[in-house]
């Protein structure tokens, strides 16, 4: 789960690590309020979760709390940066930065093990910096069970040239963001830019945070901070029900039991669909695919009003064809889909699923045997081709 | 031989009393599999499915001479299940359990290093192999035994490619679900290597999908040091970026972990990629 900005740095700021004194705001009317308490020029940030909120003309910066407030308002419920409306911004004290640095950590998936990783190159994507620039990026490995060292963020603070005289507030702060991390379940903590400001003095002018959804269970208070409205309908429903589900935007809907075959089944539905046709979801109905499972999900699917057909794909296991076959004319009677379906049932039994199937007769409901010959009917369905 | 178990390996079943653990130790049984003991704190000299149940996994190894063990109990409890399988002395540790927090594993992965104990998992189907042992969810009905060794990230998809496999008369030695968690116990490269190693494995199929790279790494391996032809799929050309597909681990970060990445390196390494699952046993023909 993704963090918003302000959501992050308050997180910062509750482990020590400094930030902006910046409020939220979500009219022009609160914007204008939180300006005139902080005094002097204000940043209004969009808080959206998507990168390249500046170039997509969602972060501004403000003399008077006049113009903080004229300005959210042509962002506020205006904005749309990469199809995401703006429903709220940061007010931020506008405070130039002499220098800015990156600072990060996350999970090496190759070793195992937690990585810090800094650069000189702040305020940049550290992504960009890895293909420009990547010997830029110093990176240091942390033990899990030990933590980070404090001599390990002095090496970093060496070989990114950051001037002695930070080097004490670094380490600190790089320190508590090893704390608030592992404090968070968090897969990436990043601050970017690091800034040094007026003063002499280390800032986090913006930052970021994604936490382990395997972990929320133990982070009510995290769980919580979800962006509800950010979510499409379909997804909140989904993750109502505890089905794993991702809107997407072709016209194929489909309903998999497991991850690896689900994502196969949306490459073969683009296999065969080419440029017009493609999957309008992924979505993992979980193993034993029961009658109510199955329905829930069917309108799930449904709720997205471009799907033109459905592929349902489910290879039983443990829960045998036949029963599955049966949740599924049961599921089908009670949503009564009104586009054409393909079932296509693999595994133990398949057979004889395959047979109630087809003497259930229901028409817009067509059986395949292959994934092969089930992505080509379920975008044959689509195209109104499928009799 | 096969390669993690075969019909000489003992289990122990943690988390044997519930649900899942009890429906599952019943399935092992069934297949021929050698349980010979179940672990719940609290209900030690209880029975399941005939099996006798130990408070604790360093009693049931002492009475039992267990040498490996399948975790069933739910994420929460799946690190320590984990390190009290390790300490106990076990060697083959096979979590199925699934959402395991991150901060868990990776304090599991690294500890382990120490030890002599191999994770498989977590929020994996387990191992299967054909005719002699099946540890986890790996339906066995599907399966038959043969030349062929399956390493996966995934589970219905592994159990699609054992079918067809089947289906086309090959049968396999080993089907490992190493888990699409973005840190696993065992990664693809120590199976490939197990695979090389192991006499009765002639060909091998490698079932990936976005994230990380894994793949990647398989491909260098697969390079330097594999004589054994191998297959792969490579499952989420079609997801888009940035989102995570289902599994913890099967996201594009940053523009890496694409597909066309992973099989692009398989494919200079020689290996024959399908462009769909069920082209796979004509590749291993």
């Amino acid at each position: 789960m993704n963090l918003h900005e302000y959501q992050s740095k308050t997180r910062f700021a509750e482990f020590g690590i400094p930030t902006p004194k910046g409020k939220v705001a979500s009219t022009p009317d609160e914007v204008f309020a939180i300006a005139q308490e902080l005094g002097g020029p204000v940043v209004v940030k969009s808080q959206v979760l998507a990168g390249g909120r500046g170039k997509a003309g969602g972060i501004k910066l403000a003399k008077t709390p006049e113009e903080a407030r004229d300005l959210a308002a042509g962002i506020l419920n205006e904005l749309r940066i990469k199809g995401l409306v703006v429903r709220k911004v940061l007010v931020d004290p506008a405070t130039p930065p002499q220098s800015e640095i990156y600072l990060g950590i996350t999970n090496d998936r190759t070793t195992g093990k937690p990585l810090l990783m800094a650069s000189s190159e702040g305020g940049v994507e550290i992504e960009e910096v890895n293909r420009t620039n990547p010997q830029a990026i110093i990176r240091e490995h942390i033990d899990p069970a030990l933590g980070l060292h404090d001599f390990q963020t002095k090496n970093v603070a060496s070989a990114i040239n950051l001037p002695r005289e930070h080097w004490d507030a670094f380490s600190k702060i790089a320190l508590n963001l090893w704390r608030c991390y592992v404090a968070n379940d968090a897969t990436l903590a990043e601050i970017n830019p690091l800034a040094v400001i007026e003063g002499n003095q280390l800032l986090a002018l913006d930052g970021k945070m994604i936490i382990d959804d395997n972990a929320l269970y133990r982070h009510p208070d995290l769980a919580a901070m979800r962006d509800v409205e950010a979510e499409p309908t379909s997804e909140r429903m989904a993750r109502e029900a505890g089905i794993s589900y991702v809107q997407l935007n072709g016209q194929i809907g489909c309903m998999v039991n497991g991850a690896g075959l689900a994502m196969t089944t949306m490459d073969m539905i683009k296999l065969y669909g080419g440029d017009e046709y493609g999957p309008a979801n992924f979505l993992d109905v979980g193993g034993g695919a029961q009658a109510e499972k199955v329905a829930t999900a069917l309108r799930i699917i449904l709720s997205e009003p471009n799907v033109k057909s459905i592929l349902i794909n489910i290879f039983g296991g443990i829960t045998r064809g036949d029963e599955v076959a049966r949740g599924m004319i049961q599921a089908y009677n009670e949503v009564k889909p009104q586009v054409p379906i393909v079932i296509r049932l693999q595994g133990t039994n398949a057979k004889e699923g395959r047979e109630i199937i087809d003497t259930a007769s229901i028409p817009n409901l067509f059986g395949a045997a292959t994934l092969t010959e089930a992505a080509q009917k379920a975008v044959a369905a689509a195209k109104g081709e499928l009799k | 031989m096969a390669i993690l178990a075969d019909k000489n390996t003992r289990i122990v079943v943690q988390g044997i009393t519930g649900r899942e653990g009890r429906f599952h130790t019943r399935q092992m049984i069934d297949y021929g599999t050698a349980v010979v003991g179940g672990v719940r704190p609290g209900k030690g000299g209880e029975w399941v499915e005939g099996v006798p149940v130990f408070d604790t996994v360093k009693a049931a190894r002492e009475a039992t001479g267990a040498n490996a063990s399948v975790i069933y109990v739910p994420g929460p409890g799946a690190a320590d299940a984990i390190f009290e399988a390790a300490d106990a002395g076990i060697e083959l540790i096979v979590c199925i359990s699934d959402p395991v927090p991150v901060m868990d594993i990776l304090r599991v992965y690294n500890y382990l290093k120490g030890t002599k104990s191999r994770l498989i998992g977590p929020n994996c189907p387990g191992l299967l192999t054909p005719g002699q042992a099946k540890v986890g969810i790996i339906p066995g009905y599907v399966a038959t035994p043969g030349n062929v060794g399956i390493v996966s990230k995934s589970g219905t998809l592994t159990y699609e490619v054992i079918n067809a496999l089947t289906e086309a008369g090959m049968g396999q030695s080993t089907c490992v679900g190493i888990g699409g968690d973005p840190i696993v116990g065992t990664t693809m490269v120590e199976v490939l290597e197990m695979f090389e190693n192991d006499p009765e494995t002639e060909k091998v199929a490698i079932l990936g999908e976005i994230g990380g790279r894994a793949e990647v790494d398989a491909a260098e391996f697969i390079r330097k040091h594999m004589t054994k032809p191998v297959a792969a799929f490579i499952a989420g050309k079609s997801a888009p970026p940035g989102t995570r597909m289902g599994h913890a681990g099967a996201i594009v970060e940053g523009g890496e972990g694409t597909a066309e990445e992973k099989i692009a390196a398989l494919q200079e390494a020689g290996v024959r990629v399908a462009a769909n699952p069920e082209e796979i046993p004509g590749l291993l023909k």
